[in-house]
């Protein structure tokens, strides 16, 4: 039993219920109370990433109901990763939000605990029925942190994103029904044994509710053909926001290569290697469309939204290799592009402050008052997210690439990702130059205000951690090829949370 | 019995799946809370349809003569998400309608 696992959802929710209290009170008290929880839970996900870096895996059972009866936490690498990631990403949003955001409205401190409760517990459970609750919890607070501060923008993306969500909500209860009903089981262990026991007569009920799941996944995935929502949302959200949900398209790749390595595995019987044949072409085809969309997007917060895409397509097609080198590229360049991602939404949020009544529109604007600093900043940033060397994409894009080689349709993955990358290259410069290079001077009378100290900070932190991330690299790989390991080794997984 | 419970849920959906296709939010939001009923008595039917039974096992009862308790603690969950989506829902629409003067979905009328 080891209780370190339940610490990054009962932090953020226990703080989510003490900020109330202050709430139209004492804002500089709120921020105390929220900064403190979020550099607990970084520091709660960052040590589970040290325990389970050994290459064990730990579970948790709530209220001490032993699984498959209770439900179960469990912690391996890739949900120690992406919790540590969460708690990462977390904490640089909430400094940043602190800079003024938080004052726009009540309880931004209370949605966005919530919300990071709601994320880590989603990669933290091993039940699939709790994954629902979670994805719940995190999806409310989305809702309300979306529409958060007003205005008119935010409330129609906030209207469709809600509707698609309530349809997706309910098709996962219809998923998990059919698949409760089929094999008696919510415990997603138990229900891997379960599957792979079936009979031939349950093909059809099993593997229809298995695509119909990993359906409701890929729209939190924002994988083709259910990625056209993703722009206008997270194009419309207050930037600390943006920079957040950055990781909550990472909950759909998540419960997609859980559900896809333990539950519809290569040893799941009739439902063996479901997802295989399509999972590659579609994250191929949402690579292209995302960089398509970056390519011709008129604002720069909405080309931020399809290069979200464009990282999810590549991430997925190297996942859907379904090997190890494919799923060790995967989950690593996942890490990267949901920081330099996170880093983008907040470095463009400061940009467009600065370039008058165009904002982010990709017309020529006012020269930014901190030009250089923020050109820098910028020229980091598009370094990483284009994949050119020195900085991690490059080392992602490169093991992508590697994974693909010898694999049947390796030629498409090295074809696609290469023209890709040209694309994004072509369409960041275009950006940039725009934003820097081709500008008016700003009309005598009018100032367009300075970023402080505290607004650079969360951006230069994430663009360290990108720094550091590309300089420990090694040991990354190491750790993700540990992680891809283990998912392509279900009986682990099975041996460890049924205890046999 | 299962033939009825099948078609009330066949129903239930298709009715919910045309309103959720209107344009405008109230329809909208009505087709949703259907599609959410269909979606609990699916869940609530799950583990079996059986009548007249506990959801309590007992020294020496038949298990023939034992309803399934999980689905029902299951829909149970759905219900009070599902309501508490339902009031979410119905709040924003309000709120969009008020700020942005047209219920429909786009935040926009349409001109042909």
């Amino acid at each position: 039993m080891n209780h370190w696992l339940i610490f990054p959802i009962l932090i953020p929710i226990l703080a989510a219920l003490v900020i109330p209290l202050f709430a139209g009170k004492d804002l500089a008290l709120q921020r105390g109370i929220s900064l403190t929880a979020s550099l607990a839970t970084m520091f709660a996900g960052l040590w589970m990433l040290r325990l389970a870096a050994g290459g064990e895996m730990f579970t948790y059972a709530l209220g001490n109901w032993p699984a498959p009866f209770g439900i179960v936490l469990v912690l391996d690498g890739l949900s120690a990763v992406l919790v540590a990631l969460t708690g990462v990403i977390g904490l640089f949003a909430l400094l940043y939000a602190m800079q003024g955001t938080d004052e726009k409205g009540p309880f931004f401190h209370v949605l966005f605990q919530m919300q990071i409760a709601g994320i880590c517990g989603a990669f933290l459970t091993g039940d699939l029925f709790n994954l629902f609750v979670f994805f719940e919890i995190l999806l409310l607070a989305s809702y309300n942190l979306l529409v958060f501060s007003g205005g008119e923008k935010r409330l129609r993306a906030g209207v469709h994103y809600v509707i698609l969500n309530l349809i997706g909500s309910g098709l996962f209860l219809l998923a998990v029904g059919t698949l409760y009903g089929v094999t008696g089981t919510l415990n997603m262990a138990h229900m891997a044994v379960r599957v792979s026991e079936l009979g031939a007569s349950e093909t059809a009920l099993v593997q229809a509710s298995a695509l119909l799941l990993i359906v409701v996944f890929a729209l939190k995935a924002a994988m083709l053909p259910l990625y056209l929502w993703l722009p206008n949302v997270y194009s419309s959200a207050t930037a600390p926001v943006a920079a957040l949900f950055s990781v909550l398209t990472k909950v759909g790749v998540y419960a997609i290569l859980r559900t896809s390595t333990l539950i519809f595995g290569a040893e799941a019987g009739v439902a063996a290697d479901l997802l295989k044949p399509y999972l590659m072409p579609l994250a191929l085809l949402t690579l292209v469309l995302g960089w398509i969309g970056a390519m011709g997007s008129h604002k720069l917060r909405k080309m931020l939204g399809y290069m979200i895409i464009a990282s999810l397509g590549l991430m997925m097609a190297s996942m859907g290799l379904f090997t190890t080198a494919g799923i060790s590229a995967g989950i690593y360049y996942m890490l990267h592009s949901t920081v330099v991602m996170a880093l983008m939404f907040l470095l463009v949020d400061l940009i467009a402050r600065q370039r008058g009544p165009v904002d982010d529109a990709l017309v020529v604007g006012w020269t930014p008052t901190q030009g250089s600093m923020l050109g820098v900043l910028f020229f980091g940033a598009v370094i990483a997210a284009a994949g050119l060397p020195p900085l991690s994409g490059f080392i992602g894009k490169m093991l992508i690439l590697q994974a693909a080689i010898d694999q049947p349709n390796g030629f498409w993955m090295w074809a696609i990702v290469l023209i890709t990358s040209l694309i994004a290259l072509v369409a960041l410069s275009r950006a940039g130059s725009l934003v820097f290079f081709k500008t008016d001077d700003v009309p005598p009378g009018e100032s367009a205000g300075r970023a402080s100290l505290g607004d650079f900070l969360p951006v230069v932190g994430l663009l360290v951690c990108i720094a550091l991330f590309t300089a420990y690299s090694g040991p990354v790989t190491e750790f993700t090829n540990m992680t891809a390991a283990q998912l392509l080794e279900p009986s682990f997984y099975i041996t460890n949370v049924l205890g046999r | 019995m299962e033939a009825l419970v099948a078609s009330a849920i066949g129903v239930l959906v298709a009715c919910g799946v045309y309103l959720i296709l209107r344009a405008r939010t109230f329809p909208v939001v009505l087709g949703l809370a259907l599609f959410a009923y269909a979606v609990n008595l699916y869940l609530f039917v799950m583990g079996n349809i059986t009548l007249g039974a506990p959801p309590v096992l007992q020294e020496g009862m038949e298990i023939a003569a034992y309803a399934d308790p999980l689905p029902q603690a299951l829909v149970l969950t759905a219900i009070v998400i599902g309501f508490a989506m339902t009031a979410f829902i119905l709040v924003l629409s309000i709120c969009a309608y008020v700020s942005l003067g047209t219920d429909h979905l786009d935040g926009r009328e349409h001109t042909q």
